[in-house]
This record gives C-alpha cells, sequence and structure tokens, in this order.
C-alpha cells in the first residue's frame, strides 16, 4: 500500500510533524552489509531480512529497519542532543503469512541524548501520540530495564545472572533457565553423568578437531560443577520474576505493585524510580501518563534490541492491521555498533500505511 | 492430458521407488540409453514420468508442474515454506529414512543437549569474538528449530556437501544434517546430540495442490490411488 500517492502523502505528513519537534532528515542506505546486522541480531535476522550478495562488497541485507544504519551515522558524525527523523521503505521477509507486506514504508523519529532518559522517553512517546492525535489507537507500554534489573538482583551467581539476561528475549529458554537454577527441572542424564565423572573427562574422549578447545571444554566442566553445587533459586525469587512478567494494567496501580515488590528486591529500585520519573515526564508532557496500559512482558518478543521503556500503538478495533507505532529505548545495541562505547538512544516509527488505513476505514 | 508423476532421476531413491510402484502393479521404468532422461509407466494409462533430481521435486510440485512427486520429507520442508499448503503426503514410502540431527565434536565431553549447545556458543563467542558456527544446508529448518528451542550466539554456514568435513577443516564448530547410520558422523569424530531428530525423514509420494487437473486427469489419480492401494 506504499504505492499510492496518499500513503506518501502520508509519510511527509508523519515526517512534517516529526521535524517540527526539531528533528533533521536524514536517509539511509537500502543495501546494509548483511555482516553488522549479522553480528547484532544473529541468525533469526536471515528469517526477517532479504539478503542479497555483492560480488565486490559480500553478502548484503536490504534495510529491515532504519535503526542501525541511523546509529552509525550518529556515532560518526553527530553531537548530542541530536533528533533525527527519516521516511523510507523498510523490507522484511514473510515466512509465514503471504498476507503481511514484504516492503512497506516507516517513518521514525530518533533522539539521542544521555543528559536526561525519562525526558526523553517522554519525548519520543509523547511526540508520537500527538503524531497519531485523532486516530483511535491505543499504547501499551512495558519496561526491559525492570527486567534486566529483576534479573541482577536475584540471589544467585554471576555466572548465572548473565546467562539469564543473556535470554530475557527468548523467554521460553528463559523459563527453561529458571526451571533449572529452580531446582525444578530434572538434570539431564548426560548432564548428570559428567558430573559424577571421576578422573578426567577428556580422557579416550576423541580427536579434538575444530576451534573449540580442550581448555574450553574443562572450563565450561569447572563451570558446571560450580553451578551443581550452588543452592536453587528460592521460590520467593522466582514468584517474584514471575509476578513482574505478568504484570498487567494502568501504569499508576503497576507502578504501586511493583513498589510493593521491590521491598522483597532492592535492587529494583533503581529502575523503579526511572520508571516514576518516565511517568512524572510524560505527565508534563499532558499524557495521562498513570492510565497508561502497562504491561511487565511487553517487549520480549521483539529482537534482542530494547533494553528500557518500550511501547506500541494498536488500533484495537482493528486487530487485523499490524502496529500502528512501536518504539522504545536501545542503549545496549549503540554499545555493540559503538565497540562498547553506547550512547543512550530511544525512537520509534510510525506506518504511514497503517495510520492511512484507519484515517480511511475509521474506528 | 496425462498426469505428470516426477522420479529421482538416478541412484537408490530411483530403484527404490520404481520398486515400489512395481510391487503395487504400476510398472516405470527408464527407456532408452543409460544416460537418457526418458522412462515410461505402464499397467495403467494417462501417466506420464518425468525423471528429475530429488532435490527440484519440491520446486516442480510447489510450481504445478507435476501433479504427483517422489523426493525425501526433509526436502520438501526445507525447500517450501508453508509446504502442507502446497503439497499433500499421500504416502510414506518406507525407504530413503534419514534423521536431520545436530552433531558436535565427540571430544566435546560438556556438550549432549540443546541447553549445552547454548552455553557453548555463548563462551564460544565470548572468546573468539565471533558466533558458533554450523555448517548444513537445511538452513531453513534448523534455523527455525534452534530459534524455537531458544538457542542463541551461533550462525548457520552453508555447505552443501561433505558436512561431516567442516569441523575438521576450520570452517565449522558443530554441524546439522542428515544420517541414517550416523557412521559417517562417527568417522568424522562426531556425535549426535541427544535430542530428538530435527527431522526424521524419509522417502514420500507427494501430491501437488497446485498443479490444475481436468476430469480425465481426476479420473486417472483416482485410478491411480486404488491401484496404489492408497487411501482416499
Amino acid at each position: 500500500m506504499w504505492r499510492t500517492p496518499e500513503v506518501r502523502a502520508e509519510a511527509a505528513r508523519l515526517m512534517a510533524c516529526f521535524r517540527d519537534a526539531g528533528a533533521i532528515e536524514v536517509e539511509a542506505d537500502v543495501l546494509l552489509p548483511a555482516d553488522t546486522l549479522l553480528d547484532l541480531y544473529g541468525e533469526d535476522i536471515r528469517a526477517r531480512a532479504f539478503t542479497t550478495a555483492d560480488p565486490l562488497r559480500g553478502e548484503q541485507m536490504l534495510r529491515p529497519d532504519f535503526t542501525v544504519p541511523v546509529v552509525q551515522m550518529h556515532m560518526a558524525e553527530g553531537a548530542e542532543p541530536a533528533r533525527y527523523t527519516y521516511a523510507g521503505k523498510v523490507f522484511r521477509r514473510q515466512e509465514e503469512d503471504p498476507d503481511r507486506e514484504t516492503e512497506y514504508l516507516q517513518v521514525g523519529y530518533e533522539l539521542f541524548d544521555g543528559a536526561d532518559p525519562a525526558g526523553a522517553d517522554a519525548e519520543v512517546f509523547a511526540r508520537i501520540a500527538g503524531c497519531l492525535q485523532g486516530l483511535p489507537v491505543t499504547a501499551t507500554t512495558g519496561d526491559m530495564g525492570l527486567l534486566i534489573a529483576a534479573v541482577d538482583g536475584l540471589s544467585t551467581t554471576a555466572r548465572r545472572k548473565a546467562a539469564l539476561r543473556r535470554h530475557i528475549w527468548r523467554p521460553a529458554r528463559f523459563r527453561a533457565l529458571l526451571e533449572r537454577y529452580s531446582g525444578r527441572a530434572p538434570v539431564p542424564p548426560t548432564r548428570a553423568a559428567l558430573l559424577a565423572c571421576e578422573g578426567d573427562p577428556l580422557k579416550g574422549a576423541g580427536k579434538a578437531i575444530g576451534l573449540r578447545t580442550a581448555e574450553e571444554i574443562r572450563d565450561r566442566i569447572a563451570a558446571l560443577h560450580e553451578d551443581a553445587a550452588e543452592a536453587p533459586l528460592s521460590g520467593e525469587e522466582t514468584r517474584l520474576l514471575s509476578a513482574i512478567l505478568s504484570l498487567k494494567g494502568p501504569a499508576e496501580g503497576a507502578l504501586k505493585q511493583l513498589r510493593d515488590l521491590a521491598r522483597e528486591m532492592a535492587s529494583l529500585t533503581p529502575a523503579l524510580d526511572r520508571f516514576e520519573a518516565r511517568l512524572e515526564a510524560l505527565a508534563a508532557r499532558g499524557i495521562d501518563a498513570g492510565a497508561l496500559e502497562f504491561a511487565g512482558s511487553h517487549g520480549r518478543a521483539s529482537m534482542e534490541y530494547y533494553d528500557g521503556f518500550v511501547f506500541a500503538f494498536a488500533a484495537d478495533a482493528r486487530p487485523e492491521l499490524p502496529p500502528v507505532a512501536t518504539g522504545g529505548r536501545y542503549d545496549a545495541l549503540t554499545g555493540v555498533l559503538g565497540q562498547g562505547n553506547s550512547i543512550p538512544a530511544v525512537g520509534g516509527v510510525i506506518r504511514p500505511g497503517v495510520t492511512l488505513a484507519l484515517r480511511e476505514g475509521g474506528a | 492430458m496425462s498426469i505428470r508423476l516426477g522420479v529421482p532421476s538416478k541412484g537408490r531413491l530411483m530403484e527404490k521407488t520404481f520398486d515400489w510402484f512395481g510391487e503395487r502393479g504400476v510398472d516405470i521404468r527408464r527407456t532408452g540409453s543409460d544416460r537418457e532422461y526418458a522412462g515410461a509407466v505402464g499397467g495403467i494409462d494417462g501417466v506420464e514420468l518425468v525423471l528429475l533430481s530429488a532435490g527440484e521435486i519440491p520446486r516442480e510440485l510447489a510450481a504445478g508442474r507435476i501433479h504427483l512427486g517422489v523426493t525425501g520429507s526433509d526436502l520438501v520442508r526445507e525447500k517450501l515454506p508453508r509446504w502442507d499448503r502446497l503439497v499433500q503426503e499421500l504416502a510414506p514410502l518406507g525407504f530413503g529414512h534419514a534423521d536431520l540431527v545436530i552433531a558436535v565434536p565427540k571430544f566435546w565431553v560438556d556438550v549432549d543437549t540443546l541447553d549445552d549447545l547454548d552455553a557453548a556458543a555463548a563462551a564460544f563467542r565470548a572468546r573468539h569474538g565471533h558466533r558458533l558456527r554450523l555448517a548444513t544446508k537445511y538452513h531453513r529448518l534448523v534455523r527455525e528449530y534452534l530459534r524455537r528451542a531458544g538457542v542463541a550466539d551461533y550462525q548457520l554456514v552453508d555447505s552443501q556437501g561433505a558436512t561431516e568435513g567442516t569441523v575438521k577443516h576450520g570452517t565449522a564448530e558443530a554441524i546439522a544434517d542428515i544420517t541414517s547410520s550416523g557412521e559417517t558422523l562417527r568417522a568424522n569424530h562426531l556425535k549426535i546430540l541427544e535430542e530428538a531428530p530435527i527431522h526424521q525423514s524419509q522417502a514420500t509420494l507427494f501430491r501437488s495442490l497446485t498443479a490444475p487437473t481436468d476430469e480425465g486427469q481426476d479420473r486417472t489419480l483416482d485410478a491411480l490411488s486404488r491401484t496404489l492401494g492408497l487411501a482416499g
């Protein structure tokens, strides 16, 4: 639906809305080096992005979103604070559903500002909400930072916390790890046999082939021994995690419940202070912040990407339509792209094809 | 118009397919010289034989250029997204059994499950600065399987043959490939993960759901189904 002049006009209108907020208009290449995206997102990106090859530049991908090129451009030449807007097509492979579009327009707004994270979160959300004004959409919000803080607050080893953090975006494996660490899942027989092995488990194990060395294997075995000696996660703590993940409701009530939970887990408090500051910053921008829908697990199903405030706007009466707008904070992604040199960043995109469908089709 | 039956053009898969049809009263054979890809079907009228590479049969079925085809169920699942909307499994043929599995070096005594593989991949990436490489030609099936299992920090590298040798040659750390006896894996110092196979494949007779048929072709398909003893 990007083809019609109406959609292009809608995109131009949304972009003007972002320009009015002081955003600089930027462009990005359609062909991006595949290795950057693969390194960032892993093999899953191949199922979502079109891959092609250039004889000289190697494997390329048709941009699946603007975030990576905009971050790279900002890191190369930008000064803070910076606001960018862009409009253009993104390309997505659809292996499951032929009714979903493989190319569509996105109009985005990205803000790089480390001075006031709560203010930056609120600015991006309020700006997108403002550009969507009059449309029958409702927002859902979440906070990946809260989940990360909850994992960090578990009374267990750094290694277990790192493993859980790594899988926050993969709910199935996260749950499997929790089951194992809390002693509810049985130890696989192969693991039990390895741990019971007296003497050198590598003796007679076979020829050492490949890059992974015997030393790496011994290190992991040592880690497994340490982990087996570790006390299981307490029932209270796993219940606390589940309570956060299943939390749903208006933000004001959610904050109150989370403050209650924080009495059992002090590590939540800084994240909740940020949550509260964000609600205040949103209210200062005229958003009815306390009534915003909050979901504890919102943002987990997205790509490994957002690590703070997350949000989505959807048309409730039109469940067949994709989300109208999505966004969030992605400080960690800038850290990976900047080789450790991270920049606080938050942004979001609107799909003009969808906003136009809402304007034309009514609610 | 005849209906078109696609059959693998060489090797044991072709011979066993001929045998399977022969045991059910449909006589398929190659005609002309050994090298000419031509064949004939006896015992039933209106069926034309199309000899094709087993790897191309899924595509031909999906495009509706052949009505029936014999190929491995692994190839159909790998090559056709949403395969069950494009083709219908008429009968497993009981040969060409092979499991699509993940195998790692046998001396990785700490890796036997997907959970282990995931943890080893995380540590490997941290130490070597790149993702753990898994060589395969079954990209879609393997990626989907690992995504569902929540395995991260790996990358697939393409290997269209001799995949079992890639670890020894330093182009991959692990592999995903089909195996029937596991002998080639063992000979290359690899072991299979203690998980259910990604897919248990065998030679299967498929019907295209996209190939148009006229009344005469429908009658031929019915007659062939009865002759072969297929349900429906």
